[in-house]
């Protein structure tokens, strides 16, 4: 029979209520706008088809030492499904003509395939390595396969301006127990929602790589895409370059082009 | 002859386009740690091969015509001296099949330690004691690639023999094989038309292959006879065989299970054979950037007392370090245990790193256990070898 006490109980309660709906509606509202950038920017980059080109890697250590891996690449976009892509080996030359095929999925792991053109071999290679090395390179396999929304929980965290561009900076936190990130933040600019930067956070949550993109130049009076990428490995130094020397679109490609049975005829 | 106007009609663009020039060579030195069964056999062993290849394609890519060769000279061996057009083919492709017609080289499989269903090109046994250098096979096939599968049908015109090492090399018995005077069960001989047809379908995490030949087997069983010197020998025989056969690759969990099995219809005496085993692996070792991948096999072959059958009741384990660097270095190693026989037992380690964009080192040891001479490993069982080798690409 404490009045006092029977009449705090709805106060509190009601404080708390209040409260948590207010916290709820800003966290909420974060991870909206968080997932509606990322829609835009998936969005501004569909409808492109096919793709073909030649890039090179090149590959430093910290004291300036550099190789240079070559290849080209052909890629096909998908309706409701991961781009199908398809990577052919120039250089190093002991791998000249090693094909690697992938299919990404939105959610399920990628189906990947290597062609070993010394033992006429396809072999079907596990996606849940996809955290190591791609070609000894710091780009790791899962940073080679395409953008897709399901892959990641985004909450948008400020706007800043990078490189004199007025950017979104998004947090985008990988759904993929396999990832070799616990997260990455990301800058898209405002006007054409492109990457600009991106931070790479490792499985204990220190910063491990940064990639920027450079260069980038319109297709098809659409399309923007970079024609230079640099990763830097802030914990060992070394650093790999990605050069778009040329990139065609509507190559006429098609799901044959795209299939581990045609694989044996790639050169 | 179609094929042969459509060629000629082509010639001017063939001609015009661009013919890319690249393959390989390499200086391999071996060394024998014990002195062989016959004393014409040596303990170092050197040879070079040459394997050059042009491609060209035209039509917009729709055609394209591949020569790879192949030649190596041994020191030592005549019979390993040899040299090979490994593929010389056209392929014209459309919009879900393409045809190859040539000498072309074709890989069936999926298990690490034995290859069971790859059966269409002939082993190129003098090349290397694990079988996997392969002959060029002369071949009109057609494939069809659509959504419930790509399958493929193979009409074989011509039959290559199996290579063996002459008197003067090592890993081989200790009578010389004839190679000179093999014995067909088919009166066609080597031009008996051979058939296979294979169907291969990728259903999520899973890789299936099924496949039929019809034909000469590529493996010969040997018959005791005498060479021209009527110094005894071993005459090859190569009977007609109906094979089924079926591979299988599944990822369950963090595990790939591979399998292959086959049944084969020879003469009197149909059999069964099968391989299957798991890999695990280990991505970025104690968050390194090294992968380490565990392999196990097991063989089984219901043929018995048959003395040339190397995988009866064996166990094969492996392991494979991939170090992700610069120069692509990694490392295999592995053993295969008869379980039959405890005291015989066979190993390998091979290592390999490129030294730059041109130049790649390599390491392959083998070792043989053996004092059972019902096994045939008891035929090599001195041969233990280390082999250095320095690879050159362009």
């Amino acid at each position: 029979m404490n009045k006092y006490h029977l009449s705090s109980v709805p106060k509190v309660v009601l404080v708390f209520i209040l409260l948590t709906c207010s916290l709820g509606s800003y966290a909420q509202s974060a991870q909206e706008k968080g997932l509606a950038i990322a829609k835009e920017r998936k969005l501004r980059d569909s409808g492109w088809g096919d793709s073909t080109g030649d890039m090179s890697m090149i590959l430093r250590n910290a004291q300036g030492d550099k190789v240079e891996r070559k290849m080209r690449l052909k890629s096909l976009e998908m309706v409701d499904d991961g781009d199908k892509g398809l990577t052919i080996f120039d250089q190093p030359l002991d791998i000249k003509g090693t094909a690697f095929l992938s299919f990404s999925h939105p959610i399920e792991p990628d189906d990947q395939w290597m062609y070993l053109p010394k033992l006429s071999k396809v072999k079907r290679i596990r996606s849940r390595n996809k955290s190591g090395p791609f070609m000894g390179s710091e780009f790791a396999f899962e940073d080679m396969s395409s953008f897709e929304i399901e892959k990641y929980n985004f909450r948008y965290l400020r706007d800043e301006t990078f490189d004199g561009q007025s950017s979104f900076v998004l947090e985008q936190v990988p759904t993929d127990k396999d990832s070799g990130y616990s997260k990455q933040i990301i800058w898209v600019d405002k006007k054409h929602y492109r990457l600009l930067k991106a931070e790479f956070y490792d499985r204990k949550g220190s910063l491990l790589k940064e990639l920027v993109n450079y260069d980038f130049t319109l297709y098809l009076d659409k399309y923007w895409r970079p024609k230079r990428a640099e990763m830097y490995n802030e914990q060992n130094g070394k650093s790999t370059e990605l050069v778009i020397h040329h990139i065609n679109f509507n190559t006429g490609l098609s799901d044959n082009d795209f299939n581990q049975g045609t694989l044996k005829n790639v050169r | 002859m179609k094929t042969l106007i459509s060629l000629i009609a082509f010639l001017p663009t063939i001609v015009c386009a661009e013919i890319k020039y690249t393959g390989s060579a390499a200086a391999e030195q071996r060394y024998f740690f014990q002195d062989a069964l016959n004393p014409q056999q040596e303990r170092a062993n050197f040879s070079v091969y040459f394997a050059p290849e042009l491609y060209t394609s035209f039509n917009e890519g729709n055609d394209s015509l591949l020569f790879k060769g192949f030649y190596r000279f041994d020191q030592q061996d005549t019979e390993r001296t040899h040299a090979d057009i490994r593929e010389l083919k056209w392929v014209h492709s459309g919009e879900e099949w393409d045809i190859q017609t040539g000498i072309s080289k074709v890989f069936w499989g999926q298990t690490e330690s034995l290859h069971l269903v790859d059966i269409i090109n002939q082993t190129d046994g003098v090349e290397a004691i694990d079988g996997e250098d392969k002959l060029g096979q002369p071949m009109v096939a057609f494939s069809l690639y659509k959504d419930w599968g790509n399958t493929t049908v193979f009409v074989l015109p011509y039959f290559r023999e199996r290579t063996f090492s002459g008197d003067d090399g090592r890993l081989r018995p200790p009578l010389s094989v004839d190679t000179d005077n093999p014995i067909y069960e088919s009166e066609d001989e080597e031009k008996n038309l051979d058939w296979a047809i294979r169907w291969q379908h990728t259903l999520g995490d899973w890789e299936v292959g099924l496949s039929y030949f019809d034909g000469t087997s590529r493996e010969p069983d040997f018959v005791l006879g005498t060479d021209e010197l009527l110094e005894p020998s071993l005459r090859p025989f190569y009977p007609q065989i109906q094979q089924t056969g079926i591979d299988v690759l599944a990822f369950l969990g963090g595990w790939t299970i591979k399998f292959e099995g086959i049944q084969r219809k020879v003469l009197e005496q149909d059999f069964t054979a099968f391989v299957g085993g798991f890999e695990y692996s280990f991505v970025g070792l104690f968050n390194s950037v090294y992968d380490v991948s565990w392999l196990m096999e097991y063989q089984y072959d219901d043929r018995e007392n048959v003395t040339n059958v190397v995988a009866q009741n064996d166990l094969m384990l492996g392991s494979r370090l991939v170090f992700n660097d610069i120069d692509g270095t990694q490392i295999l190693a592995g053993v295969v245990q008869d379980l039959d026989y405890s005291n015989v037992s066979s190993g390998f380690i091979e290592a390999s790193s490129r030294i730059n964009d041109h130049w790649k080192w390599r390491v392959d040891a083998w070792m043989f256990s053996s004092d059972e001479p019902a096994e045939p490993s008891y035929l090599v069982r001195r041969d233990d070898y280390i082999q250095l080798s320095l690879e050159y690409y362009f």
